[in-house]
This record gives structure tokens, C-alpha cells and sequence, in this order.
């Protein structure tokens, strides 16, 4: 019942999308395509695990602003049946022999490491050998809260020196973290909206809060201060955070493109606006995700 | 918000003026004259030329000034001639007024200046009181002066007609000279005028005052401007106790003047009947010693400028008080200063002769917090030569002109030597260097002397005392210095710098006593020296260097309309303001961010990854299950059951998935009864409207389900706080919503309604709506709320949607949605703009005549409240009447209303035999009680989707119904303005839904109500109450050819007309709804009138020829509702008058439109819905016992 619901408002957001695309469309659509953003999974146990009877893979829509070891209780609960209690450490995940980091959003780590391949997207599931040297502990769902909060707090920093989130006051913080536990998107944007507002005359946040991503990097992302208008007073945009940042990503005309850039699974054009982004495909923890990948080679 | 004009002159004379939202000054080309002041108000400019005469500049306007002449042809019937122009001897003029006494042939009637032009040749009016008349338009009467008909009967002995003739003035956009015949007579040149004054009188009479100073210090009044004769009609001197140098003029009835001495005048007794008010009260400068040189006055406020260039703000000032009661010492030096709308503030600095902006202006604020200044580049600078070239021969002339005169009277005659130096010392000033040097003093004239006067002694008595505030720096320029050593300034200026105490240096907010005497008693000791000091030698200044822009000489705000929330890019000119001021444009809704190709590929993409990621794979077990959610909070409920009263309740929303996926909820209201605990509920998608009710005590607001429509009894809670009451309101209407699946803005079929509080509400129509046989009923309908505050709204099927505000401002509506109290997501972000209005909250004085002391406010001990509302049965005082809801903020003070139906005396009152009893405006001997109604404005600020269509104020509005496959390229709008003039708007389309220019539409009479059909058929109320039809509309000829007059049905005065695709409708005054019989496509007009319904207050027919209304009086199961929105049922194409009525939402609804709906319903019925409907009709017949479908229910 329920999953055919949903399959009703996502029909019935996309043709609406289509329609306004024809009169014209209102940025808040953007900010629901975002959060309702969902990636089919599969998930598989892994051969090494050992197992009291075949384990049939679990099928599951993942957000893609959530957090995997958030979204996957029912995967824990599914592939617990088939194990023996004794044989049972923390789950964690992998794809393709890479361990899944779970404090990267779940879209960011599918367009990282699977944008490019077939639907749905694989991924195994491990109770032994933990990576401890990949992977960050999570016990309970109170570590995601807290590295959640984080986020967001340092993504306020930027954008208003702290000064909203700090005005805001414990429940208004619980509510941000529900929001985004509960997949409320009401709840999280009535709250959200205020970290996302800014003084008109301004022209922007402070800094933009961002962090790109690379499949072929150690670092684990970039970042830096980075203004959405420039001293001169022209707005900045992706590709001017890119000249600065990681300039291969921008190709000349004849160039054959090299990297692909991707926010939310798509690939805005350069010439997108630093702020607009910002306010509008920014995950729930504030920040905006950018993943650089090499281009197919087909 | 609309654009307004700053306008200012430079020191070389050129006027230039910059707009509220531009970034640059724009020169005012026409100008080949120089100019030495000017003093501008929203509707035109006055200044005064170098040739010494006096300008206007009426600006341009969709909506032409014309005057309507008219005079009297009278004859007398006898048995040879029949009617003739034989008259007796005893009889009027063959030609009169229309009392008879005043002899005035058509040739008589001369045009008032070069500036008017006759619109056509004089013709008959075929119009008598409403109803036509026979074709020559004489209308009969037993004698003059007696009752004339328009009929001839058996003894009608004489008859007249009246004709009409229109002049036009046709002087707009450019300067020009106020006709010098009426200057002449005029002792000497003017040298400072003022205008203001426009708040006093109401529209439509809109007469502003003109003050003006002569040389000499006279000051003269301009008698007679108005709306219909801009340029007035003559001078007439006011007698002053002294010679004034300055006046100032404020929109109110402030008038403040600086004497020569340094001292103020204040005028008094400033009304209504009086623009010229009656005697001068004097206020001493605000620093002793140091006089002033200048003032400044607005509605509630006074500046000065003192020859130290401080500046000075008056505390306390208002229309009970003109003087105010002490002086503020304020930072800044200014050689000038000006007070234009909302009481902002400009100003000319002294250092840098740069116009400065008072920034925090604001109504609870009105001396501001900081001096800014407006830097921003001007459009030429490249004309700066030829123009000074011109200048010279003006420059010699004034000088000259200023000396004789000046010789010949003998009131300056102890400056008269010195004024002869400066004259003689003019001429050598070419001589000081070889660059062409600006020739400031041409310009600038006494004021500017008496600047360099106050110059020097700020220079010199500078060194005394600490240096200048730190806004603007000071600098020294040796040149001076050397100037002041030969200068006979120094003689005279320790006597002024000794008379600067330091105590008022420097501090801002520091307050001087009240130095305050009345009558022309003032200190005339310093006037002498003064006055010597300000003539003298001027020869050698030269502060600019040639490089450099041209320095400002005189700034007038008087046009300028700033809010507090208006955005000025006035202070720097870098890109990023450029970037916000696009936004602000006029161009409707689409931004250039949302036409962006990196916008609309988001969108595509975030389109196509979602059917990529998720298309195959809804049947995905879902990750994270979605839950119920709920929300308390506690509130107080109207109890169902009697005694009705207020009760405590808790109230809980939960909010869950439904069965279909959709989110849907259950509202619960938990009481108690008899201590028994129970529970009230109702199902989120059986809502069908929620109503905010505000008032000034409680935050309450209205649930309404079908069922409940149908009782006329909805679930009334209360909030806490206002606050509370609107999240708890967007929250359920978000919840509504989406238990409907409605999101985003309304589609171009919506249903519009406003209520009488001027909320806005939106219906999404559903195919069966409309449909022939079984429709939805009209109480189904679900409305939403829309942010922002309107009294009327028109749409079409194009979605063209305007609005009309209380205050008759024209609104456009953006596409957007929310806005108001929908914050966040329930709202568009990009669309929404800040929405004002301004309507008028009425008390009445009430008074009793006895024998002892004739009228008193001692009345009999039934009588009603002395202070009351209209109805006499509520004690409304100035002091404890609030505005109608905490939205509204009191935005003027309790003034006497004299629009009042009836009219008043002198004094506003009307006079009655007793209370409550019909009142007219003069006093007989039948009359005991008198009252008079007291108005004052009230603001509302809001949010909404809606854009202002400036500048011409509204009271109705029709655009052109469409057909649902319809393209129109061009959509037809109609409008009347709030004066009664028709108005047609060029270049509306669905992308431009603002259009851009108004196109007049000549009338005979002022028109109230408009309504354009489906075929370009438009017809119009007159305020006279009849009908007329546009003759040839069509897409090639917008604005038509002529008005057909159409007899009104007998005895009633038409108020509201509306067209369908065929059909028309009008309502009466009397509440009746009319149908036009007999409307062809070969005779529009239609042959007569049928009617309907009484009970109606307004309709609205759609471009299906649907017809809905807006009812009073209907009976609900639980109550009786005014201010219904009701629909027409069994409307066919045969059959255009239905039989019946259905009732929907109200009461309280003020307005709906349908014209926007043009869904046809399917011609094939599901028999599913048919069952369903026909199951819900004995419901909706049972309320409808009347014979003709008439909703009246008692």
C-alpha cells in the first residue's frame, strides 16, 4: 500500500514538474525533487558471511539525503534471520570491494562510486571484519545526530557565523534531525528555510558551504572559503568554484570532456549561480555536495 | 511599489530628477531655461526660471486633464411659434447656467490659457438623470425655474437643454510659464515658492497650495489650483510681520517661513475652506543668536537650517500643534533641507553641496538616524557647456533686474549700497581666471548669497568652536580665507560667532528650550545687520573647481514617495545593485533567473534522474516508513449549542498517509461536558475552507465543511496570539492541501473570491462544476487562501488576474501563491512582494440642540452615544476605537469626513429631526440632533503574489472572458479609475499580464462599474445609476467608438454589470439582479430588462455564461448568512436564466469572479457521479422554498 502511494505523488510531482517547465516553474519543486530523491538498492550478504540458510537479497528505495546506516534497519532485521547471533558484528556496507562511508549522504556516495552503471545499485552488506581504518563507528543512531548537527552547524558558521543556528533553540534543532530521521519534509524545511535565508542587500551567504568529492583522491573531499559574489560585485558560480578548485573539471569547447560534475545526480551547467545552489541543492546537513567523476568513456 | 521622482537643480540652473528605483539623475531635457528652485508634488513640478518667471511641469498622465463646460439653451412655447427663442421679458437668458441667473452664450466660453485645448464642438446632452431623452434633449417644465421632465406634457410652457463641451489641457511633460499677465501686476521677482497642501482637501476636488516669496520678503498665496485648473487662477499677498526669505509648504497644513532675521513664522488657521489660513505665530530660531536660514515641514514634522549649516529638528509638531514644542539639534551640515512624502528627508551638504538622504525615517522615528549620501552618476555631463553658455545673458539680466528694483524700494534701503557693490562686482568676474569658470552667482540668486554668507560665518565662527560632525569632513580652502580677509563678513562676524554657544556644537539629539512668542513681536534687533550680511559682496567666490561635477543647489522631495521597506539604490553604483534593481523591475513575474538556461536544465535533469532512478522501482519497499504525526496546542471553541460562548478546548491535528498515498488528517477538538470528556472531529479532506476572522479581541479563525456550509455554522475557534493562529492556520491549510493533491499557484480557470475583510480566496474548478444537468455543488468547493489584501479581483481563462486594494490601487497578480501568514513552503519564493493598503475606520459625534445653548453634546438619556459608531448603539471613541484587527496600524490622525452620502455644513455635520432618522447636510428648523462622522486611515502591510499597476487609482475592473481554446494576443482590459474616468489597458497578454499604458476613454459623466464579454461587448454603470454600451469594440478598435445609452429598469439605479459570452446582468442599488432581454449579435444593446432575483449584491457571469452572485440574506439550518457566494442553476444555452440558486461559501464574502473558468463540463455523465450527485439534492432543494429561485430565506 504504502510504496504505491508513493509511486502516486512522485507521478503526480513529475508531470506537475512538466507542466510548470512549460508555464513556469517555482524553485520550492527543486527543493522537493531534492528530498524526495530515492535510489533503488539491492542488498546482498556477502559470501564471506557465514550463513544458517541462503540469504535472499533485499530490494529497498534509499533516500538519497540520508545517512545508509539510518535508512537500513530493515536490511539489519532481514539478513539477521539467516545468522547466527554469535557471527553478528556492527553491519557495514560495501560496493565493488569499497567500503560505504555512512557519514557521506547516501546520494553522494552513489554518484561518487555507481552513477554510471545499471539500476539497481548493488550493494553488500557485511557484520565481520569491520575496515576500521575506513570506516567511523556507529553504534546508534545518536552518532548520526551528532555528526548531522555538526554538519550543520559548520555550514552555519559559514553562511551566517553561527548566528542562526544559534538562535535557534534545542527543539528547533531536534526538529531538523526528525525531519530528516521521520523523511519529513515539511517538518525539516519549516526549519531549514531559516538557515537558508540571508540579508537581501548581501546578495548571498557569507560562504558558500561545500565539499567536493573525487573518486581518485585520498583527501577525503575539498574545501574551502568561498564567497557566492565576487569583490567586484559579480555572482559566482559553479564554474568559477571550479577555475579555483579543481580546474581539469572544466573542458575547452573541443576538448572531449574528461570529468563529470554531479550534484544530486545531475549535472547543473557551469554557469549556475554559487547561491542558488546553495539554497536549493544543499543536503539537509547544508552543505552542497559536488562528486567529480570521470566520464564515461563510451 | 511604484516609481517616483526626486528632482533637483544644480548650480548651473539644470534641473535633473531620479527615480525611486533608478540609479542614475536623469536632466530634465525640455529645460532650456535655467532654473533657481523648484518645488515638485506627486502630480507636478512649480519652479522658478532665472528669467525671473514662474514654471510648470504637469506630468503626463494615461488619464488627461479635462473640464467639463456646460451651459443652458432655454425657450418658451406660444401659440404661433410652438417652442421658440422667444422668452418674456421676465424670463431667463436665452443662454444660462443652470440656475438661470448667469448669461452665458456657447461664444462666451474662452479656453483659460494657451494651455487647454478644446476636445470636440459643443453638443446636446441626451442624458437626463439617468434616462435618456428624446433625441434634441430638451427637457420640459411648467415655468422656469420649476421641476423638469424629460416627457412633454399638455402644459409645458417652456423647456431647455443642456450642452456640454470639453477642454483638455494639453501642457503635460514640459514647462510652462504660468501666464505672465497674472505675474505682472506683481511688485518683484519671486524668489523661493512651496507647494503642498494636498492632503487637505479629498479627491476629487484635490486643490494644492502655492506659496511664494518675493524679493522684497512678500509672500503671496496662488488662489484656485486644482484637479481641473493646475495652473490656479491668481496671486494675493498674505501680509507678514517682517520679511521672510523662505517658506515651506507640507502635504498637511503645516506652513512655516524663515524671516530675514533669523526668526520663523507659523501659519495658522490652515483648513479645509481656508488653504491660506488666517494669521502667523512666530517661533524663535532654534539656536539664539544664530538665525535660521531655511525650514523644511512635511505632515508631522519641521526642519531648519541655521546659518551655522546645522541642522535643527522640531519636536512635536502635528496639525493640533503647527509649532511644535522645541528644537533638536541634529548632526550634519546642509545649506538646505526638504521634506517630501512620509515625511522623508533630503538635504543639500554643506561642504560638498551633495544631496543627502535621511536614512530610518520612519513613522515612529521621524527625525531618522543617519545623513547618506546619494551618489549616483547623472545622465549628462556633457551638456554642461552649451548650457552655461546660455546662462551668462540669464545671469546678467537677473543681476541687473535685482538692483533696480531693489533701489526703488524703500524697504532695503540700509542694504541698498551693498546690493549695488554686488551688482557692480558681478561684471568683473570673468577676470579671476582664464578657465570658463562656472558662473555660480547667476544661479543661485539671494539664496545663494545668503549661503556664502552663512559659508563664511560657518568658516569663521568654525574656529571657535570644535570641528563639524563627523559625516562630513571638513575642509579648508585658503581661497577663502583670503576672501574673508577683504570681506565686509568679518566686520560683523564676531557679533554671530560670538553669538554660537558650543553647548549646541556638535550634539545630535541634544534639545534647545522653546522659544516661542506669538504675534510679529520678534526680535528685530539683528535684522539690520542681518540683512546687510546677506547682500553683500559675492563677486569672488569660486569653491568648485572646474573639474569637478557641478554642485546641487536645491532638492524637492515632494514627489518622492519612500517607505520604510523600499530599496533605494541611490548610495553606490557597483553591479551588485544593478543586479538587484532587475529584480525590481516592472517586467511581470519572469525574472532573468528563471528564463536561465542553467535554471531550466536543473529542472530537466532533476525531471529525468527521478524517472531514471525511480520509475521501475515504486514497488521498492520504502526505507524509512512514514508515520502518523500529530499536533496539539490548546484553543478556545464558539460551543455549538446554546448559550453559545467561548470555551477551552485541546486541539489536535493528526496527520497520516491516506489510502491512496496522499497525506491526509483528522482534526480533533476535545471539551468537556458536563465533566464528561468528549470530542469533536472533522476529516482534513472534508474541509472545505479556513477562514481567518480578526478582530480587535480575539485571534480567531473559522473551520468550514460542506455540512457546515449548508448550516451556516462553522466550527469558530480562537487562538492564543496571532502568532499561534497563523501557524496553526498555514499548517492546516498545507494539510488541506495536500489531502487534495493542490500545490502551487491556482491555474488559470480558478475561481476567485475576496471577503469583506479583504482576504483572498481561490477555488480550483472541477469539469462537473459547470456541468448542465447534475453539477457539483457549489458548497463542495474547496478555496484556499492566498496572501495579500484586495476589495475586488478580475480574471480571465488567460490567467490575466488584477486586483483592486481598499486605498483603489490596482494590483497585478504575479503567478505566485502564499505569501501573508504561508511562510516557508506553503508560499512561492520568487513572486511575492510586499502588498499595503489603506482604508478608513468611521466614528460619528452626535449632538443635541436644546433651547439654552443650541447644539451640545449633552443628550437625553435615550439618546445614543454621544461618540458612536454609525448604528448609534456602540460607544466608539476617538480614544478607544483600535483599528479593525491587529493587522492594521493607525496611519493618520481623526479628521472630520466630509464625503458623506447626504452632505454636511461647513463644519461636517448633518442635521436630523431625531436620531436615527435620514440626515442632510443643512440645517432646518425641523432639526434636534446633528452628528458628523469622524475618519481616520489605517495601513495594513502585507505579503502577497501581487504587483503594483501604478499609477492611476481603480474602483473596478473587467478583462475579456475567453473560451477555453481561445488565443487572444492582445487581452482586453477595461477599468474605471477611482474618479470615474474609463480607462482601456494597451498591451495585456498572458506574459504581460501588467500591460503598459491606459487609454481614456471619454464619458459625459463619471462611470462606477465595466464588464467586457466574450465578443468585445462592453457595457458600463454610470454613477448616475444608468447603463451604456460600447458601440465597435472588436480587436482592431480596443477602445470602441461611442456610448449607447440604455434605459435602466424603472425606478432603479444600476450599480454592477457584468457579461458572459452572451448574457448580461446588472444589480441595482436595491439589491436586484437584472437580465438583458432581447441581446443579438445584430442589436448588442438588447430590448429590456427581466428580473431575476432580489437579495443580490453582486454578480459576476463567466465566459460560459454561468452566473454566480453575491447574496444576502440566506438561511442556513443553524443561521442566516449575509454575503453569500451563490451559483445560477439550470443555466443552457436555451435557457441563459437558469431557475434556480445554489449556496456556497459565506457569509462575509465580499466579491467572486468567475470569469476565469471556462471548463466545460463532459458531455458524458459517469453514472457513478450521477448517483452520487443526485443522492446529494434533495439537500440543496429543501433550502429553496422560493418561488423564483430568489434567495431570500426570510
Amino acid at each position: 500500500m504504502t510504496s504505491l502511494g508513493v509511486k502516486d505523488e512522485l507521478s503526480s510531482n513529475a508531470s506537475c514538474r512538466h507542466l510548470m517547465n512549460m508555464i513556469m516553474a517555482d524553485d520550492k519543486d527543486v527543493l522537493r525533487d531534492v528530498w524526495f530523491g530515492k535510489i533503488p538498492a539491492c542488498f546482498t550478504l556477502s559470501p564471506e558471511e557465514t550463513t544458517e540458510r541462503e540469504a535472499e537479497p533485499y530490494y529497498l528505495l534509499l533516500p538519497r539525503v540520508s545517512y545508509l546506516t539510518l535508512v537500513t534497519d530493515k536490511v539489519k532485521k532481514h539478513f539477521l534471520k539467516v545468522m547466527k547471533a554469535e557471527d553478528v558484528e556492527e553491519m557495514w556496507f560495501e560496493y565493488e570491494g569499497t567500503p560505504l562511508k555512512w557519514h557521506y549522504p547516501i546520494g553522494v556516495l552513489f554518484d561518487l562510486l555507481a552513477s554510471n552503471t545499471a539500476l539497481p545499485w548493488n550493494v553488500t552488506v557485511r557484520f565481520k571484519n569491520f575496515p576500521e581504518h575506513d570506516l567511523l563507528h556507529c553504534p546508534s543512531n545518536s552518532v548520526i545526530e551528532a555528526h548531522f548537527m555538526s554538519c550543520i552547524k559548520e555550514a552555519d558558521a559559514l553562511k551566517h557565523k553561527s548566528q542562526v543556528i544559534n538562535d535557534m533553540q534545542k527543539k528547533d534543532h531536534k526538529q531538523l534531525w526528525m525531519g530528516l530521521q521521520n523523511d519529513k519534509f515539511d517538518q525539516f524545511w519549516a526549519m531549514n528555510r531559516k538557515l537558508m535565508e540571508y540579508p537581501t542587500e548581501e546578495g548571498g551567504f557569507r560562504y558558500i558551504p561545500f565539499r567536493i568529492y573525487q573518486t581518485m583522491s585520498d583527501r577525503p573531499f575539498l574545501q574551502k572559503l568561498f564567497r557566492p559574489v565576487s569583490p567586484e560585485g559579480h555572482v559566482l558560480t559553479l564554474g568559477d568554484l571550479l577555475k579555483e578548485l579543481f580546474p581539469a573539471a572544466i573542458c575547452a569547447e573541443d576538448e572531449p570532456k574528461r570529468f563529470q560534475v554531479m550534484i544530486h545526480g545531475i549535472e547543473p551547467l557551469l554557469e549556475t549561480p554559487m547561491q542558488w545552489l546553495s539554497e536549493h541543492l544543499s543536503h539537509p546537513d547544508n552543505f552542497l555536495h559536488i562528486s567529480i567523476i570521470p566520464a564515461p568513456s563510451d | 511599489m511604484p516609481s517616483s521622482l526626486l528632482w533637483a537643480v544644480d548650480v548651473y540652473g539644470r534641473v535633473y530628477s531620479l527615480s525611486t528605483v533608478g540609479q542614475q539623475w536623469e536632466h530634465c531635457r525640455d529645460a532650456h531655461l535655467e532654473f533657481k528652485r523648484l518645488t515638485a508634488v506627486q502630480l507636478c513640478c512649480w519652479s522658478i526660471a532665472c528669467d525671473h518667471n514662474i514654471y510648470l511641469n504637469v506630468h503626463a498622465s494615461d488619464v488627461p486633464i479635462r473640464y467639463q463646460e456646460e451651459t443652458y439653451e432655454n425657450q418658451r412655447w406660444n401659440p404661433v411659434d410652438g417652442f421658440s427663442d422667444r422668452l418674456l421679458p421676465s424670463d431667463r437668458w436665452l443662454w444660462s447656467d443652470v440656475t438661470g441667473l448667469k448669461h452665458q452664450p456657447l461664444g462666451d466660453f474662452q479656453l483659460p490659457s494657451e494651455n487647454w485645448e478644446w476636445e470636440a464642438d459643443w453638443y446636446m446632452d441626451e442624458n437626463f438623470g439617468g434616462e435618456p431623452t428624446e433625441k434634441e434633449g430638451w427637457t420640459y417644465a411648467i415655468d422656469f425655474p420649476a421641476n423638469y421632465t424629460k416627457d412633454k406634457k399638455w402644459n409645458s410652457c417652456v423647456r431647455r437643454r443642456r450642452w456640454i463641451r470639453y477642454r483638455r489641457y494639453k501642457a503635460q511633460d514640459t514647462w510652462v510659464k504660468i501666464p505672465s499677465e497674472q505675474t505682472g501686476s506683481l511688485p518683484d521677482p519671486f524668489n523661493d515658492i512651496t507647494c503642498g497642501a494636498w492632503e487637505i482637501t479629498e479627491e476629487p476636488r484635490g486643490c494644492l497650495a502655492l506659496w511664494a516669496v518675493s524679493l522684497q520678503g512678500k509672500v503671496w498665496f496662488r488662489c484656485g489650483i486644482n484637479h481641473h485648473n493646475p495652473e490656479g487662477s491668481s496671486w494675493e499677498e498674505v501680509p507678514v510681520p517682517g520679511e521672510v526669505v523662505q517658506i515651506s509648504c507640507g502635504p498637511g497644513d503645516l506652513v512655516w517661513a524663515v524671516l530675514w532675521e533669523g526668526h520663523l513664522l507659523v501659519r495658522e488657521g490652515i483648513g479645509r475652506d481656508c488653504l491660506k489660513g488666517s494669521s502667523w505665530v512666530m517661533v524663535e530660531s532654534p539656536s539664539p543668536g544664530v538665525g535660521a536660514v531655511h525650514v523644511a515641514v512635511g505632515v508631522n514634522v519641521v526642519w531648519a537650517v541655521t546659518k551655522d549649516h546645522k541642522v535643527w529638528f522640531r519636536r512635536g509638531v502635528n496639525s493640533h500643534n503647527p509649532c511644535g514644542s522645541g528644537w533638536i539639534g541634529m548632526v550634519g551640515e546642509m545649506v538646505m533641507i526638504n521634506v517630501g512624502l512620509n515625511d522623508q528627508v533630503w538635504a543639500i551638504g554643506f561642504e560638498d553641496r551633495a544631496v543627502y538622504f535621511r536614512q530610518g525615517v520612519t513613522a515612529s522615528e521621524l527625525s531618522g538616524k543617519a545623513w547618506k549620501v546619494v551618489s549616483v552618476p547623472r545622465d549628462s555631463e556633457r551638456s554642461h557647456s552649451s548650457a552655461s553658455a546660455s546662462s551668462l545673458q540669464s545671469a546678467g539680466c537677473f543681476f541687473g533686474g535685482e538692483v533696480r528694483l531693489q533701489s526703488q524700494a524703500s524697504v532695503l534701503s540700509d542694504a541698498e549700497p551693498e546690493t549695488e557693490r554686488a551688482g557692480g562686482e558681478v561684471v568683473p568676474t570673468p577676470e579671476i581666471g582664464d578657465v570658463p569658470k562656472p558662473r555660480i552667482p547667476k544661479v543661485t540668486s539671494d539664496s545663494f548669497i545668503s549661503e556664502l554668507v552663512s559659508d563664511r560665518e560657518g568658516q569663521i565662527s568654525r574656529r571657535d568652536v570644535p570641528p563639524a560632525g563627523p559625516s562630513i569632513p571638513e575642509e579648508d580652502h585658503p581661497e577663502k580665507e583670503v576672501e574673508d580677509r577683504a570681506s565686509p563678513a568679518q566686520v560683523l562676524s564676531p557679533s554671530q560667532s560670538g553669538g554660537v554657544d558650543p553647548q549646541w556644537s556638535n550634539v545630535d539629539l541634544e534639545e534647545a528650550q522653546t522659544h516661542l512668542t506669538s504675534g510679529p513681536g520678534g526680535d528685530a534687533a539683528e535684522t539690520s545687520s542681518l540683512s546687510s550680511v546677506a547682500t553683500y559682496n559675492l563677486a569672488l567666490e569660486e569653491p568648485y573647481g572646474p573639474d569637478e561635477h557641478p554642485k546641487w543647489a536645491w532638492v524637492s522631495g515632494g514627489g518622492c514617495l519612500v517607505e520604510c521597506h523600499t530599496q533605494l539604490n541611490w548610495f553606490n553604483s557597483s553591479a551588485s545593485t544593478a543586479l538587484n534593481s532587475s529584480v525590481q523591475a516592472m517586467s511581470l513575474s519572469i525574472t532573468p533567473a528563471q528564463t536561465a538556461a542553467w535554471r531550466k536544465q536543473i529542472f530537466e535533469q532533476l525531471s529525468e534522474r527521478s524517472k531514471r532512478e525511480m520509475e521501475n522501482f515504486m514497488h521498492y519497499e520504502q526505507a524509512i516508513e512514514q508515520s502518523v504525526w500529530v499536533k496539539k496546542g490548546t484553543m478556545q471553541w464558539w460551543r455549538d449549542w446554546k448559550p453559545h460562548k467561548w470555551v477551552d478546548v485541546q486541539f489536535a491535528l493528526e496527520q497520516f498517509s491516506g489510502a491512496e498515498g496522499n497525506k491526509d488528517g483528522i482534526l480533533f477538538i476535545y471539551y468537556t461536558f458536563n465533566d464528561e470528556k468528549k470530542y469533536l472531529h472533522v476529516f482534513i479532506n472534508e474541509v472545505t475552507i479556513l477562514v481567518p476572522v480578526l478582530n480587535d479581541s480575539k485571534h480567531t479563525f473559522a473551520i468550514y465543511t460542506a455540512e457546515r456550509i449548508k448550516q451556516r455554522w462553522p466550527i469558530r475557534l480562537a487562538a492564543a496570539t496571532e502568532l499561534e493562529m497563523h501557524d496553526w492556520l498555514a499548517l492546516l491549510s498545507v494539510s488541506c492541501c495536500d489531502s487534495r493533491g493542490i500545490q502551487g499557484p491556482p491555474s488559470k480557470q480558478a475561481i476567485w473570491s475576496v471577503t469583506c475583510k479583504g482576504d483572498i480566496f481561490v477555488s480550483e474548478p472541477t469539469k462537473e462544476l459547470e456541468a448542465s444537468l447534475y453539477p457539483t455543488p457549489s458548497d463542495q468547493m474547496f478555496w484556499r487562501q492566498v496572501g495579500g489584501h484586495l476589495r475586488i479581483i478580475e480574471t480571465n481563462s488567460l490567467g490575466v488576474v488584477w486586483g483592486i486594494g481598499y486605498d483603489h490601487t490596482a494590483w497585478v497578480h504575479t503567478g505566485g501563491y502564499g505569501g501573508g501568514f504561508f511562510q516557508g513552503l506553503a508560499s512561492s519564493t520568487d513572486n511575492i512582494y510586499t502588498q499595503t493598503d489603506v482604508k478608513s475606520v468611521y466614528i460619528y459625534e452626535n449632538q443635541r440642540w436644546n433651547p439654552v445653548t443650541g447644539y451640545t453634546n449633552r443628550g437625553l438619556p435615550t439618546d445614543r452615544y454621544m461618540w458612536s459608531d454609525a448604528s448609534g448603539l456602540k460607544e466608539c471613541t476617538k480614544n478607544n476605537t483600535k483599528p479593525p484587527s491587529p493587522n492594521w496600524t493607525w496611519a493618520s490622525d481623526w479628521t472630520i469626513d466630509y464625503a458623506v452620502p447626504g452632505g454636511t455644513d461647513r463644519e461636517g455635520w448633518q442635521y436630523a429631526a431625531d436620531f436615527p432618522a435620514s440626515y442632510h447636510g443643512n440645517k432646518t428648523l425641523k432639526d434636534f440632533v446633528r452628528r458628523r462622522r469622524w475618519a481616520r486611515k489605517c495601513k495594513l502591510t502585507t505579503t502577497g503574489p501581487w504587483q503594483e499597476v501604478p499609477p492611476i487609482p481603480l474602483s473596478d475592473i473587467t478583462i475579456l472572458p475567453c473560451g477555453p481554446k481561445s488565443t487572444v494576443e492582445q487581452v482586453p482590459l477595461w477599468a474605471i479609475s477611482n474618479k470615474g474616468d474609463v480607462l482601456c489597458r494597451l498591451g495585456v497578454t498572458s506574459l504581460t499580464p501588467g500591460g503598459s499604458s491606459w487609454l481614456h476613454v471619454g464619458t459625459d459623466q463619471p462611470f462606477k462599474s465595466i464588464s467586457i464579454g466574450g465578443v468585445h461587448q462592453v457595457w458600463a454603470i454610470a454613477k448616475d445609476g444608468s447603463a451604456f454600451y460600447r458601440g465597435s469594440v472588436s480587436d482592431q478598435n480596443p477602445a470602441g467608438d461611442c456610448w449607447y445609452h440604455i434605459p435602466s429598469p424603472t425606478g432603479q439605479k444600476l450599480k454592477q454589470v457584468s457579461v458572459g459570452r452572451t448574457s448580461v446582468y446588472t444589480v441595482d442599488e436595491n439589491g436586484n439582479l437584472w437580465y438583458r432581454h432581447g441581446v443579438t449579435p445584430s442589436y448588442p444593446q438588447g430590448s429590456s430588462w427581466e428580473h431575476i432575483s432580489n437579495n443580490v449584491r453582486k454578480v459576476s457571469v463567466g465566459p460560459l455564461d454561468q452566473v454566480w452572485i453575491i447574496a444576502d440574506k440566506v438561511q442556513g439550518s443553524h443561521s442566516l448568512s449575509c454575503g453569500t457566494a451563490c451559483r445560477r442553476l439550470g443555466v443552457l444555452p436555451m435557457e441563459p436564466k437558469g431557475h434556480s440558486w445554489d449556496y456556497g461559501i459565506g457569509g462575509g464574502w465580499d466579491h467572486i469572479t468567475v470569469r476565469g473558468n471556462a471548463l466545460e463540463a463532459p458531455r458524458i455523465l459517469m453514472p457513478s457521479l450521477t448517483d452520487n450527485h443526485t443522492a446529494t439534492r434533495p439537500l440543496l432543494t429543501s433550502n429553496q422554498p422560493e418561488m423564483n429561485g430568489n434567495p431570500v430565506g426570510c
